[in-house]
C-alpha cells in the first residue's frame, strides 16, 4: 500500500483560505496593530474564502485524503454551499461587531482571529467525509465561540454565558465522540459512506443494541449543537449573555454547522429507520417548545434565541419524514435533505438580518435589551425598523417576507411528498404560534412610545444614543436585499440545496 | 402578449406599483391622490377583462372545466410547482371588479377623511397592497400561487386594523391575524396534499379531481374547506370576525366585509369543490348543516347586539351562511346563488359599513341604546341606512334577494328530508334577518333624537356621496338585473357542475 498520499490541494483551497485568514489576522494584529487593518484583513479573508468555496464548488466533486474508495475530504456542491454561507455569515457578523469593537468592549485582534478560526471549522465541516474530521471540524467551529461569548470586558452575564456554553458543549462533544467510538466498535469503519454501506449491507449489525445506542448517543450529541429540545437549555442563556454579534453568529453559522454535521451522519452513515423516529420526535418537541416559550419572552435576544430554537425544529422537520416507510424512498429522502438545507439557508439569511436589525436599532455595544426598548423604533429609524420588521415577518413565514414563506412551503412540501402529513400539520400549526410573538415584536416597532422610561430615553436619545454606524447599516441592507432576492427567486436556493 | 394578458398583469401591477408610489410620495394629500388614481386605473383595467375570449357556450366532454377568457402562464419556482398562472372567467370576474371598485371607493373616501392612528398615506398604501392580494387570489389559476396571494392579504390587513382601529384594536388585529393564519396554514397543507397526489398545481388541470384517490380527495377537501371556512367565516370558526369588523376603521371594515371574506367562498367554489369534487360530495351535508347553523345563529346573535358595527358584522356571518348553503347544494342553481350572494353581500355590506362609520363618526358612539331619531336630524343618512338595511334583508328587487332566495330554492330542489329541512330553516333565518334589520332601523332612525344624535347636522359630504352612490346604484342594478352577474357566470358554473356531479 502506498504510504504517500497524493493530496488534491485545489479541493482543500477553501480550508487553506479560511485558515490562512486566521493566521493573517493574528500576524496583522501583531505587526500593524491597528484595529482597522485587522478587521479589513479578516473581512477580505472571509470574502476570499467565500469566493474560493464557490469557485471550487462550481466544478465537479473533488475528493482527497482517500483510503481506497473512502475519502475524508469530499468537496461537492453541499460543501461549497456550506463554505460560502459560513464565510459570508462570518463577514456579516464581523460587520455587526464593528461598533462594539470600536467602543473598546472587546480586544480586536483576538476577536477577529477567533471568528476566523470558527469560520475555518465551518468550512471544513461541510467537506468532512469521516466522523473524526466531522467532530474535529465541529469543535474548531465551537471552541473559539466559548471565548467569544465571554469576551465582553467586565460583564458578569457574559462570563456566565460562556461557562454555561462551555460545559454543555463539552458534554455534547463527549457524547458525539462516544457515539463515533461505539459505531467504530460495531462496524470497524469511520468514513460516513462506508458506515452507511456497511450498515445497509449487514442488517444483523443494525439489530445490535450497541448500534442503537451508538446512533442515539451520536444524534443526541449533535442535537446539543443545534439546540434541539430537550438539549436546548443552554441556548437562551448563552445568546442573551453573549455580545449581540456573537449571538448572531451562534444562531446562524454555529447552528448551521450543527445541522450540517447532523445531516451528514443522517444522510450518509446512519440507518434511516433508526434515525427517523428520533428526528421526528426532536423536530416536534423543538418547534413546539421553542415557540411556546418564546411567547413569554420580554427580552429581545432571549425571544430571538427561543425563536431560533423553534426554527431548528422546522429545519429538522423534513428529516422526520424518514420515520415512515413512505419517506424512505430515494426520492423522498433526497427531497427531505434538500428541504432541510434549503430551509437552513433561508433561515440564516433572515436570522442574520434580524440580528443586524437589533444591532442597528440599539446603541453601539449594547445588549439586546427588552422589547420595550424597541417600542416606537420605527419613528426614529424608519428604514432600519422596516428591514428588521421584514426579517421578523420572514421568520414568521409570511409575505412580504417571501423568503421565509418559501422556506416553510419547501418543508411542508417535502413532508407531504414523504407521506408525513401529520408532521406537516404540526409545522403549519407551529407557524401560527410563531406569528404571535413575531407579530408582537414587529408591532412594538411601530407602537407609540407611551412611557419614556430611562431605557427608552437612552435609546431615544436620537443622534447621541444611536450613532449611525455605517457598517451595521450596510450589513442590514445586504442581508435584507439577499432576503428579498431569495424571496423572489427561491429556485436559486432550491437548486443549490439539491446538489 | 395579447391585450387580455396585458390587462391581467395591469390589474395586479397597477395597485402594486401604486402602493410603492404612494409610499414614495412625501406629501400626505398628494400621496392619497396618487393612491386613488392607481385604484381607479386598476378598476379601468379590470372592467374590460370581460371582453373577448368567450368563444364557447356549452360545456362539452373532454374540455377542461375551467376555461379562462384570458390567461397568462409563466414559470416561477419549478421546485415548488409554483407558476405565475393568472386567468379570469365568469366566476372570478365579478369579484375582481367588485374588489377594484370597493378599493377605489375606500381610497376616495380616505381623500376626505383619514381615521385617527396614522398617516393617510400609509393607510392608502396598505389598502392597495390588500387589493393586490385579493385580486391575485381571484385571478390565480395555480394552487400555490393562490395560496401565496391568500397570505399576502394577512399582514397589511392586520396593520390597517392595528394602526387605525378603535380602542381595542390591538387585540382584535392579533386575533384576526392568528385566526386567518390558522386558516392559511391548513390551506398550505391542503394545497400540497393535492400537489403531492396529482403532481401538478395547475387549477385548470386539477379541476374535476384529476384522478386523485377518494382518500386523498377527502383529506384535501377537509383541509381546504376548513381553511376557507375560517376566512369566510363559517360558524363556528367565525369568532375573529365581529372583533375585527368592530375595531377596524371604516375603510378597513368595508374591504374586510366587502371582498376579503369572498376569498373564502371563492376558494371554496374554485379550489375546494373544483379540485376535490368527491370530497365535496362527501362533506356537502355537513357543510349544509353548518351553513344553516351559521344563518340561524348569526341572526339570533344579531337580535341581541347592542353595537351597530358589531350587528352588521354578525349579519355577515348569516349572509355568508346563505352563500355556503348555496355551495353545499353542489347544484348549478346553488352555486349561482352563492356567486350572486357574494357580490351582493360585498356591495350591500360595504355600503352598510360606510353608513355605520358615518353614524359613528358623527355621533361618537355606535351603541344602539344611545342612537335614536336619526331621521329627524339627518334624514338623508337615515334614508340611505334604511335602503341598505332593506337591501341586506333581501327585499325582492334589491341585490340581497337573489342570493338568499336561490340558496333556499337550491336546497329544496336537492330534495330529501335533510335538504328540505335545511331549506326551510334557512328561510326562517331569512325572516330573522328581516327582524334584526328592522329592529336596527327602528332603534336608530325612529323615535326622538337621542342627545348623541341631536347634534348631528343633516348634510352629507361630497366624498361620502361619491363613495356611497355607486354602491346604491349597484345594489339596485344587481337587484333588477341579476343577469349582470349570472350571465357571465352561467357557462363556467355549468362546466364546474359538469365535473363535480358524477
Amino acid at each position: 500500500m502506498n504510504v504517500v498520499q497524493s493530496v488534491d490541494s485545489v479541493a482543500l483551497l477553501p480550508a487553506y483560505l479560511a485558515a490562512g485568514t486566521a493566521v493573517l489576522v493574528l500576524i496583522t494584529d501583531l505587526i500593524v496593530a491597528r484595529p482597522r487593518a485587522t478587521i479589513a484583513v479578516a473581512a477580505l479573508g472571509a470574502l476570499g474564502t467565500a469566493v474560493g468555496s464557490a469557485l471550487v464548488g462550481a466544478g465537479a466533486e473533488r475528493r482527497t485524503f482517500c483510503v481506497g474508495a473512502d475519502c475524508s475530504w469530499v468537496f461537492g456542491g453541499r460543501a461549497a454551499l456550506v463554505g460560502v454561507v459560513v464565510a459570508l455569515l462570518t463577514l456579516g457578523v464581523l460587520g455587526l461587531s464593528v461598533p462594539a469593537l470600536r467602543a473598546g468592549r472587546s480586544p480586536v485582534g483576538e476577536y477577529a482571529f477567533l471568528l476566523a478560526c470558527s469560520m475555518t471549522g465551518g468550512v471544513v465541516l461541510g467537506a468532512a467525509g469521516d466522523l473524526i474530521t466531522l467532530i474535529v471540524a465541529l469543535e474548531t467551529l465551537t471552541l473559539p465561540l466559548y471565548v467569544l461569548v465571554g469576551l465582553r470586558r467586565g460583564s458578569l452575564a457574559s462570563a456566565e454565558a460562556a461557562v454555561t456554553f462551555f460545559v454543555v458543549s463539552v458534554v455534547a462533544t463527549t457524547l458525539t465522540l462516544l457515539g463515533a467510538a461505539l459505531l467504530y466498535a460495531v462496524t470497524g469503519g469511520l468514513h460516513l459512506d462506508r458506515l452507511g454501506a456497511l450498515l445497509a449491507e449487514q442488517p444483523e449489525l443494525r439489530d445490535l443494541p450497541l448500534t442503537t445506542a451508538a446512533v442515539a448517543v451520536l444524534l443526541v450529541g449533535l442535537a446539543f449543537k443545534v439546540a434541539a429540545v430537550p438539549f436546548h437549555a443552554w441556548a437562551p442563556a448563552t445568546y442573551d449573555g453573549a455580545p449581540l454579534p456573537v449571538a448572531a453568529y451562534l444562531s446562524t453559522a454555529s447552528k448551521l454547522g450543527g445541522l450540517v454535521a447532523l445531516l451528514a451522519v443522517v444522510q450518509r452513515a446512519l440507518p434511516a429507520d433508526q434515525t427517523g423516529p428520533v428526528l421526528a420526535l426532536l423536530a416536534v418537541l423543538t418547534m413546539t417548545v421553542g415557540n411556546l416559550v418564546a411567547l413569554r419572552q420580554r427580552r429581545t435576544v432571549r425571544l430571538l434565541a427561543w425563536s431560533s430554537v423553534a426554527q431548528a425544529g422546522y429545519i429538522l422537520a423534513p428529516l422526520g419524514a424518514l420515520a415512515l416507510a413512505a419517506g424512505r424512498t430515494d426520492e423522498a429522502r433526497s427531497a427531505a435533505y434538500a428541504a432541510a438545507v434549503a430551509y437552513a439557508v433561508f433561515f440564516v439569511v433572515l436570522e442574520l438580518a434580524a440580528f443586524a436589525g437589533v444591532t442597528a436599532l440599539r446603541p453601539a455595544g449594547a445588549d439586546g435589551g427588552t422589547l420595550d426598548d424597541l417600542r416606537g423604533a420605527a419613528r426614529r429609524h424608519p428604514w432600519r425598523a422596516a428591514a428588521f420588521g421584514l426579517a421578523l415577518v420572514g421568520l414568521a413565514g409570511l409575505p412580504p417576507g417571501l423568503a421565509g414563506l418559501f422556506a416553510k412551503v419547501t418543508v411542508v412540501r417535502a413532508l407531504l411528498d414523504g407521506g408525513a402529513a401529520w408532521l406537516a400539520l404540526v409545522v403549519a400549526l407551529n407557524a401560527v404560534i410563531g406569528l404571535a410573538y413575531y407579530l408582537r415584536v414587529t408591532a412594538a416597532l411601530w407602537a407609540p412610545t407611551t412611557t419614556p422610561g430611562p431605557a427608552a430615553a437612552l435609546a431615544g436619545g436620537g443622534a447621541s444614543g444611536v450613532p449611525v454606524v455605517g457598517v451595521v447599516a450596510v450589513v442590514l441592507a445586504v442581508a435584507t436585499v439577499a432576503a428579498v432576492v431569495l424571496g423572489v427567486a427561491p429556485q436559486l436556493v432550491l437548486d443549490l440545496a439539491r446538489r | 402578449m395579447t391585450f387580455g394578458q396585458v390587462l391581467l398583469v395591469a390589474v395586479l401591477a397597477v395597485p402594486a406599483l401604486g402602493a410603492v408610489a404612494v409610499a414614495a410620495t412625501p406629501r400626505d394629500r398628494a400621496a392619497r391622490l396618487v393612491g386613488t388614481v392607481a385604484a381607479a386605473l386598476t378598476l379601468l383595467a379590470a372592467v374590460p377583462l370581460v371582453f373577448g375570449g368567450r368563444g364557447w357556450v356549452a360545456w362539452s366532454a373532454g374540455a377542461p372545466a375551467v376555461r379562462p377568457w384570458h390567461q397568462l402562464d409563466l414559470q416561477w419556482v419549478p421546485g415548488l410547482e409554483l407558476r405565475l398562472h393568472l386567468g379570469v372567467d365568469g366566476i372570478s370576474w365579478p369579484l375582481v371588479v367588485l374588489t377594484a371598485l370597493l378599493t377605489l371607493l375606500c381610497c376616495a373616501y380616505t381623500m376626505w377623511r383619514v381615521p385617527d392612528g396614522g398617516s393617510g398615506r400609509a393607510l392608502v398604501a396598505l389598502l392597495l397592497v390588500v387589493e393586490v392580494g385579493i385580486l391575485g387570489t381571484f385571478l390565480a389559476l395555480d394552487l400555490v400561487l393562490f395560496f401565496l396571494f391568500f397570505e399576502v392579504v394577512l399582514l397589511p390587513m392586520y396593520a390597517i386594523i392595528a394602526g387605525w382601529g378603535g380602542a381595542d384594536r390591538r387585540r382584535a388585529a392579533r386575533k384576526f391575524a392568528l385566526y386567518t393564519l390558522f386558516g392559511s396554514v391548513l390551506l398550505l397543507v391542503g394545497v400540497y396534499v393535492v400537489v403531492a397526489a396529482a403532481g401538478t398545481a395547475d387549477l385548470v388541470t386539477l379541476t374535476g379531481g384529476a384522478g386523485m384517490s377518494r382518500g386523498t380527495q377527502l383529506a384535501a377537501f377537509t383541509l381546504l374547506a376548513l381553511a376557507f371556512a375560517v376566512k369566510s367565516p363559517l360558524w363556528p370558526l367565525h369568532s375573529w370576525l365581529p372583533d375585527a369588523h368592530t375595531q377596524a376603521p371604516t375603510v378597513g371594515s368595508v374591504v374586510l366585509a366587502g371582498v376579503l371574506l369572498k376569498m373564502g367562498t371563492y376558494g371554496l367554489i374554485r379550489v375546494a369543490v373544483g379540485v376535490a369534487p368527491e370530497g365535496a360530495r362527501w362533506a356537502a351535508p355537513v357543510l349544509g348543516v353548518l351553513a344553516v347553523a351559521a344563518i340561524l345563529i348569526g341572526s339570533l346573535v344579531c337580535l341581541a347586539q347592542s353595537d351597530v358595527k358589531r350587528l352588521i358584522a354578525y349579519s355577515s356571518v348569516g349572509h355568508m351562511g346563505f352563500v355556503l348553503l348555496g355551495v353545499a347544494t353542489l347544484t348549478a342553481t346553488g352555486i349561482q346563488a352563492a356567486l350572486i350572494g357574494n357580490v351582493a353581500h360585498g356591495v350591500i355590506t360595504g355600503l352598510l359599513f360606510f353608513l355605520a362609520g358615518a353614524v359613528k363618526d358623527r355621533t361618537g358612539t355606535g351603541t344602539l341604546a344611545e342612537l335614536s331619531g336619526l331621521r329627524e336630524t339627518a334624514p338623508r343618512l337615515a334614508g340611505l341606512l334604511a335602503f341598505a338595511a332593506i337591501a341586506s334583508l333581501g327585499l325582492p328587487g334589491l341585490a340581497g334577494f337573489w342570493g338568499e332566495a336561490f340558496a333556499v330554492i337550491a336546497a329544496v330542489q336537492v330534495g330529501g328530508p335533510l335538504w328540505t329541512t335545511l331549506g326551510v330553516l334557512a328561510a326562517v333565518g331569512g325572516a330573522l334577518t328581516a327582524a334584526y334589520f328592522l329592529r336596527l332601523l327602528r332603534q336608530v332612525t325612529h323615535n326622538r333624537p337621542s342627545p348623541a344624535v341631536g347634534q348631528v347636522g343633516p348634510g352629507l359630504a361630497g366624498a361620502e356621496l361619491t363613495a356611497w352612490v355607486p354602491l346604491v346604484l349597484l345594489a339596485l342594478a344587481i337587484g333588477l338585473a341579476p343577469t349582470l352577474v349570472l350571465g357571465v357566470a352561467e357557462a363556467p358554473v355549468d362546466a364546474l357542475i359538469g365535473v363535480v356531479k358524477p
